[in-house]
């Protein structure tokens, strides 16, 4: 049975989305959804620790069918790291999720929603697991499209959810077909579509007109699926627009694993040697810098909370673009530690607007005026999830932080590093507003009197613990993070 | 300036010609419907571009016919493009089936009409 954990953790949501629409009964959907969930997540971090422990990665053939045939599944130092968050965070937003989906999803629709919900999360965790080009490219779709689905069942709430889930699909859908470009062209070259074949070919066959339009194809394929400033502008509305629990799930995970399939690609596959790597750093470098103070800035104008957070995912997303710009190692090791840090506080935020949104309706500024008193944990979550953010010492975020600025000033980048600490502390505007506007202003007399249920904030405050965990015993995710770094840039020599 | 190379290469000039017009009526067009012909034109080049790179001069269909010296065509790129075919089907389904919904609601299929509703809905919600 634990032979076979790298393909049951993806197949165990795989099949629990079809199960979940022949039971068409939505308890029996979400205690499906949440024991899947649960496995996924078990088998993910014993994946994990058996990797950590031996250092060797874990080769499972599908089918029993070896490399050059059949698709193998490669669990290594870096997706070893990935999956267990994406699976335990999904876990933990099925489980704590369920109160806000009956608040605003049709109650005749809530199995087919966690059907798609479930093919959400085995794309997911699929596209990390596969050591297949073109595997990942139908993961990715996978996941994808049942996420245009999950984004326009907020539709139910608010309109503009269509049109959001509209243009996430005509985007998603060009940034996939430009990385299957890509991926063509890379099998062109090389006659394989294995990651590791093509690792290995890549470097013999040297510097080709078709080589250099692949990287460009799959670099700007996945810079569309990260949301890199200026290719960011379907995340905003797809977030906000959401039902709570799918904006939990998607801020948390779904760039996260975009971010990994571009490093897997780019560092695992072309390598730092491949000629036009330099220009794609430098691209990510910049671009990711812009982004950084594009997604604060705007977020600071923000007055609707889910916006303004999925605002400054794209800033956060902007850090982890410079740390994969910097094409070194520490730098590297510091987009991993970002990727995991983020997606603890960005799920922690999303789950308590989440648990707001259940007594408020939208969350804004104004309608959030006083609630510090009336819902203290769940605002104190989100408190939490602001001050990591921001990179706060004894939050995971300034962990983050301190290791990227750390591999700036090795490579003697003195600007983007100050840059870098400018939009950080920029951030503090937008969550000194939400202060403000929650623990300082009076709750007027004619709004909802909020009672606050667990259902509110356990789900936030298991992952606000982990955020502070990592912030202040942050050896263990540091070292894990090194170790993936390595592994990616050793793959491509 | 010499063209026989791109003669001689024909199935990717008609591909790369196939895959800007998709992506220009994307991004060009405001009706959503065309909007997802668009997209349909440029998935398509990139069938066209694998299959017909799995095409060799002379090979025949990959079915064993114990001559050693018969040649086969790449039947992987082929097997890739079914896969990729039915991804775009669904995406074409779920393109459609909002489409329908956004018809429903704001009564329109044209993306500017839809965003002035937009705009509108909003000016509406923070004046209240």
């Amino acid at each position: 049975m634990l032979a076979h954990a790298p393909i049951l953790q993806i197949i165990i949501p795989l099949l629990a989305a079809p199960l979940i629409v022949l039971l068409r009964q939505r308890d029996l959907a979400w205690i499906v959804a949440v024991a899947a969930t649960a496995l996924s997540f078990l088998f993910s971090a014993r994946l994990f620790l058996q990797v950590a422990a031996t250092g060797e990665p874990i080769i499972y053939e599908i089918g029993a069918w070896p490399a050059p045939i059949g698709i193998i599944y490669v669990i290594d130092s870096a997706n070893a790291l990935v999956m267990p968050l994406i699976a335990g965070i999904a876990f933990i937003v099925t489980l704590v999720g369920r109160g806000m989906i009956e608040a605003e999803v049709d109650a005749r629709d809530h199995t087919l929603f966690f059907s798609a919900w479930m093919l959400t999360i085995a794309g997911m965790l699929g596209q990390v697991a596969t050591n297949d080009a073109f595997n990942i490219f139908v993961f990715l779709e996978i996941s994808s499209l049942s996420a245009y689905a999950l984004v326009a069942m907020g539709a139910g709430r608010d309109a503009r959810a269509l049109p959001a889930a509209f243009n996430y699909l005509i985007l998603g859908t060009i940034g996939a077909t430009f990385y299957v470009i890509g991926i063509g062209l890379l099998y062109m070259l090389t006659g394989t579509l294995n990651i590791g074949d093509l690792a290995a070919r890549l470097p013999e066959i040297g510097d080709t007109h078709t080589g250099f339009a692949a990287l460009a194809f799959i670099a700007l394929g996945l810079f569309l699926k990260i949301a890199l400033f200026p290719l960011h502008f379907w995340l905003t509305p797809a977030y906000s627009f959401a039902p709570s629990a799918v904006s939990a799930l998607m801020a948390a995970t779904a760039t996260k694993v975009s971010v990994y399939v571009l490093i897997r690609l780019l560092f695992g596959v072309f390598g730092l040697n491949f000629s036009g790597m330099d220009e794609v750093g430098t691209l990510l470098l910049w671009l990711g810098v812009a982004g950084a103070f594009a997604g604060t800035l705007a977020a600071i104008w923000e007055t609707d909370l889910k916006r303004l957070f999925a605002q400054s995912s794209i800033a956060q997303l902007g850090y982890m673009a410079i740390g994969m710009g910097l094409m070194s190692s520490a730098g590297l090791a510091a987009t991993f530690i970002h990727l995991v840090n983020h997606a603890l506080m960005k799920g922690a935020i999303f789950l308590a607007l989440g648990g707001l949104a259940m007594h408020v309706g939208r969350v804004t500024m104004s309608s959030i005026a006083g609630v510090g008193r009336q819902a203290p944990l769940t605002v104190a979550a989100l408190l939490f999830g602001g001050l990591a953010l921001i990179g706060v010492p004894l939050t995971a975020g300034f962990i983050s932080k301190l290791y990227l600025i750390r591999a700036q000033l090795d490579q003697q980048l003195y600007v983007i590093a100050l840059l870098t600490v400018i939009s950080s502390v920029l951030a503090l505007v937008y969550v000194w507003k939400i202060i403000e506007a929650a623990y300082m202003q009076d709750r007027p007399k004619d709004a909802v009197v909020i009672r606050e249920t667990p259902a509110m904030w356990v789900g936030a405050w298991i992952l606000v613990i982990a955020t502070i965990y990592f912030g202040v015993q942050a050896e263990s995710l540091v070292d894990a993070a090194f170790r993936a770094a390595e592994t990616m840039l050793g793959d491509a020599q | 300036m010499n063209l026989s190379p791109l003669l001689a290469q024909w199935n990717y000039v008609l591909v790369i010609g196939l895959m800007m017009i998709g992506f220009y009526t994307v991004i060009a067009r405001g009706n959503l419907i065309k909007k997802m012909v668009g997209l349909n034109i440029f998935q398509t080049s990139v069938f066209m571009l694998y299959i017909s790179m799995g095409k060799i001069k002379g090979g025949t269909a990959p079915i064993l016919t114990g001559d050693a010296t018969t040649v086969y065509s790449n039947p992987l790129p082929h097997v890739l493009i079914l896969t990729a075919i039915v991804v775009g089907v669904a995406t074409t389904a779920v393109g459609y089936a909002l489409i329908i919904r956004i018809r429903e609601t704001y009564g329109t299929i044209e993306e500017d009409e839809i965003i002035s509703a937009i705009n509108a809905q909003d000016g509406h919600q923070d004046a209240s």
